[in-house]
């Protein structure tokens, strides 16, 4: 990153629809030489004559000369990114924010626990514990997602499943005829998991909501709260901690954030004026 | 299976986990095992009530049928999990339809035996009712966050 601030304009190399309205750009990052991130920051993608918004990158951090975010189009920005097609530019800055603590669980059991969308900023974090399996414990993935028709990265989904030093499982909240899956919240799954709770690294990222439940059965099931980490989601524009739209108490989600250890966001997920 | 394994295997059932030996015992003779083939139906919504089940393998999904929707699924039970307070509270009749997605094993509790031993013996009918109730606590905490949709309210 040569200047925080400076957009940089990428070409869109691929587009994939994932879901009705979640898509999947890869912009080209080749003429820069390759786009280094860690697992867990984000991006500011900005829609040329729309906005900018802070989109998880989702792509695998060991192919840098693809960079891949998945978006969901709520707002007139996302839209508007929506509509772009291969050969169109986008805006883009950083990368901003704290990584997942992919390091810190080697030689630990890790649980990833994803809610709808939460599965795309965890999925560098899963490509980096799979290029690397052996330097971890038991991998544990579950995912929950609204209906089986919002399910992300179904084919990857499938070939994770399929790899025996991979524990995955999917819910959704709603389920058709056709679904076969668990139906239910994603926090049910956990206690499913064979894990050695003391010794075992959560990462956790959807709803706040769905979090705040996720990271109490967590504890319950014996995880110490220093070992769950969050990704927390708040208005970021500046992405370095200056304008102070993102602040979250004491913190600005973009530079101290995104993704926290609960023991400090819990505090500050628990004060409902934040 | 005889009394005595069978009250071995109820004992290794989380539901059981805590009970003691003679109350697993005590137990075991209201259980049998029980097997249900894919898409075979454990229990039909307003029918009587007559066994509780604890899923010892496989799955089952809880449904309700919606007219020109067919069954909607609402919750999937899986190993570890029961099924069946309606066997406790009158009027002794389902809410919902469970079937089974897969092979499952259940054990099944008749309930007149059940409500039998747990009048019979209140020592026993409180550690029973209690982690019946811990399950239904369970149950409802996890429909509650159901119940918020928040994937549908969550900002992209």
């Amino acid at each position: 990153m040569t200047d925080a601030l400076l957009l940089e304009s990428m070409e869109i190399t691929r587009v994939r629809h994932e879901t009705r309205d979640t898509f999947t750009f890869d912009l080209d990052a080749r003429p820069r030489g390759g786009f280094r991130f860690a697992p867990g920051q984000f991006n500011m993608l900005y829609a040329f004559g729309l906005g900018e918004v802070p989109i998880s990158i989702s792509g695998d951090p060991l192919k840098p000369a693809v960079l891949t975010h998945t978006i969901r189009a709520v707002g007139p920005t996302t839209r508007g990114l929506e509509a772009l097609k291969k050969g169109d530019g986008v805006g883009v800055r950083g990368p901003f924010g704290t990584p997942w603590p992919v390091d810190e669980a080697q030689g630990k059991d890790v649980i990833v626990v994803a809610g709808g969308i939460g599965l795309a900023p965890l999925r560098p974090a899963i490509y980096s514990m799979l290029s690397r399996r052996q330097a971890f414990g038991k991998l544990c993935i579950a995912y929950g997602a609204r209906t089986p028709a919002d399910i992300l990265y179904e084919k990857e989904i499938e070939r994770w499943r399929g790899r025996i030093d991979v524990d995955l499982e999917v819910t959704v909240d709603r389920g058709d005829p056709d679904w076969r899956g668990h139906t239910g919240v994603v926090t049910k799954l956990l206690r499913r998991f064979e894990l050695t709770p003391e010794s075992t690294v959560a990462l956790l990222c959807g709803p706040e909501v769905m979090m705040r439940f996720a990271s109490r059965e967590l504890e319950g099931l014996g995880v110490p709260s220093a070992r769950i980490y969050v990704s927390m989601e708040r208005n970021m524009k500046c992405g370095v901690g200056s304008c102070g739209h993102c602040q979250l108490g004491p913190s600005f989600v973009c530079k101290d954030g995104p993704v926290y250890p609960l023991t400090k966001a819990e505090p500050l997920m628990g004060i409902r004026e934040l | 299976m005889n009394p005595e394994s069978l009250a071995r295997s109820l004992a290794q059932h989380p539901f059981c986990k805590d009970l003691t030996q003679g109350q697993n015992e005590f137990l075991a003779g209201c259980a049998k095992n029980a097997r249900y083939e894919a898409g075979e139906y454990l229990v039909r919504e307003g029918s009587l009530a007559e066994s509780l089940f604890l899923v010892r393998a496989g799955s089952v999904a809880i449904e309700s049928h919606i007219p020109g929707k067919g069954a909607v699924k609402v919750d999937t039970l899986a190993p570890g999990d029961i099924l069946g307070w309606s066997v406790l509270l009158p009027p002794f009749r389902w809410h919902l339809d469970a079937r089974a997605l897969e092979p499952t094993l259940v054990f099944a509790l008749d309930a007149n035996c059940l409500r039998g031993k747990v009048q019979a013996d209140h020592g026993f009918g409180y550690a029973f009712t209690l982690r019946l109730l811990a399950a239904a606590s369970e149950r409802l905490t996890h429909a509650r966050l159901q119940q918020l949709d928040v994937y549908k309210a969550e900002l992209g």
